[in-house]
């Protein structure tokens, strides 16, 4: 649904979404670098289970938790990707111990 | 305005938190036509900001009869949530998985069971289960405690719900039930009238033949407008809650509980400081430590919220309950555990309040213990 702008460039970073291999640019933000990579869907709300994905990109609406190197709840458009970074889609609440 | 002098309603209930939306639950429940009348937004309101805990132990130490009140009031519960879920479709989220009191000296656990011990000791008091346990008993149903947990006591009568979803509960079931809430209309007077009772209010009058001052800490200032006294103030208390988290904490744990939603909370401070709700830094960094040194891993969490709200104590911290024997009719309704008591408020006072009388059993609750000159 989304591409890169053509004239997008960095470095490529490695890192993984739900164990798989997958690829983004240097600077990009994790939602940014979920959403290239075609995650439709990166949690499901804690109390109804509804799916969500990144929205406002820009730290405000909370839309886009996701688990990050075994933190739960962590805004994916506030945190830049790292290589060799395991991030994970969130299926509702967090755990307490990670 | 056309002014009748017959009432308009039987009842008007001054205050529309858990403990007026309650009575007027119950009242309506009788076939009274009942009207509340309530604030508006701006407003101090204990019933949004309260811990939610339906708590029995530990309470009535001075007081038995208090004792035997909670109690039954948290036996109660159980049909009174099924009774508004049927009414209503909300499930206020009771559970009653017993709750734990967390002790971290060993001169905390002393102080504790004998306070335990004095409460079950007093004459008359009704009879319940608790427990002294020690470190490895806590361990065994939450092995997650601290180093520093030394040991809880334990009560199998405690519980918890959701007291927002009750407070909304109690509100759907008083509209279903044909009650008139009535906002905005903050009460400045109340005369007695031709055998019945004259509101004037923020929004014009209110007749109606009963009173009920369920008004919180505006209790104070109306109790002696029918011949009652209602002498509260204000205790700050401070809450923490936490982003929501897969359930891991079944019991409630003194100040520290998981709501049905997942977020944890954590309440834990007394101040007198009138009625100011502003939120103290260090005030929740104290509870906060505290709560770490209790449960560790809750040093994980990120704390989504903070906010202060303000019990409603009466001199000894009992609640009062009573008919004026200057304007019969007019009575007075006032609790700092308006979640725990709200069964009874509904189930067991109400009925007495529809009836007209307030029986012997609530002689004990009455303010008139307070009217003793204080010891030299």
């Amino acid at each position: 649904m989304f591409q890169r702008l053509p004239n997008a460039s960095g470095e490529r970073v490695s890192f993984t979404i739900d164990g798989r291999a997958a690829e983004a640019l240097s600077g990009d933000s994790v939602a940014a670098a979920l959403i290239a990579n075609g995650v439709q869907t990166c949690r499901a709300t804690p109390v109804s289970g509804a799916p969500r994905a990144p929205y406002c990109m820009m730290g405000v609406c909370f839309d886009c938790l996701v688990t990050i190197d075994d933190v739960g709840n962590q805004q994916g458009c506030l945190v830049r990707v790292r290589p060799g970074m395991r991030v994970e889609t969130q299926n509702g609440k967090r755990e307490i111990e990670r | 305005m056309t002014q009748t002098t017959r009432s308009d309603y039987d009842v008007a209930v001054i205050g529309g938190g858990l403990v007026g939306s309650a009575i007027a639950w119950g009242l309506a429940q009788h076939g009274q036509k009942v009207a509340i009348l309530d604030e508006g937004d701006i407003a101090v309101r204990p019933s949004r900001g309260n811990f939610a805990l339906v708590w029995v132990q530990g309470k009535g130490l001075g007081l038995p009869e208090y004792a035997g009140w909670t109690k039954r009031s948290a036996d109660n519960w159980t049909g009174f949530s099924a009774q508004l879920r049927e009414q209503t479709g909300i499930d206020v989220c009771y559970e009653r998985p017993g709750g734990f009191l967390p002790l971290l000296s060993e001169a905390e656990m002393e102080h504790r069971a004998n306070q335990l011990k004095r409460l079950h000791n007093q004459p008359n008091v009704v009879r319940y289960d608790y427990e002294m346990m020690d470190r490895a008993a806590v361990a065994k149903e939450m092995p997650f405690i601290g180093k520093d947990v030394v040991g809880a006591s334990y009560c199998p009568l405690d519980g918890h719900c959701n007291s927002l979803k009750l407070l909304r509960a109690l509100h759907t079931g008083i509209s279903l039930s044909g009650v008139a809430y009535l906002p905005n209309h903050r009460v400045e007077r109340i005369e007695q009238r031709e055998g019945g009772f004259r509101m004037v209010t923020a929004s014009g009058e209110v007749r109606s033949g009963k009173v009920v001052i369920a008004a919180g800490h505006d209790g104070r200032r109306l109790a002696p407008m029918v011949g009652l006294d209602a002498p509260v103030r204000p205790e700050r208390g401070h809450i923490i809650v936490t982003e929501k988290t897969a359930p891991f904490l079944k019991f409630p744990v003194g100040f520290i509980r998981q709501t049905d939603e997942g977020g944890v909370m954590i309440g834990d401070s007394f101040e007198d400081v009138g009625l100011d709700t502003t939120v103290r830094n260090g005030v929740t960094s104290t509870i906060a430590d505290r709560a770490i040194r209790i449960f560790p891993l809750l040093g994980k969490l990120n704390v989504v919220r903070t906010w202060a709200a303000l019990r409603v104590l009466t001199p000894d911290g009992f609640p009062i309950y009573e008919q004026s024997t200057s304007m019969p009719g007019a009575f007075v309704a006032t609790c700092h555990s308006g979640v725990t008591l709200a069964a009874n408020h509904a189930l067991a006072l109400a009925p007495h309040i529809a009836a007209g009388g307030l029986p012997d059993e609530f002689t004990a609750f009455s303010a008139r213990r307070f009217h003793v000159p204080a010891a030299a």
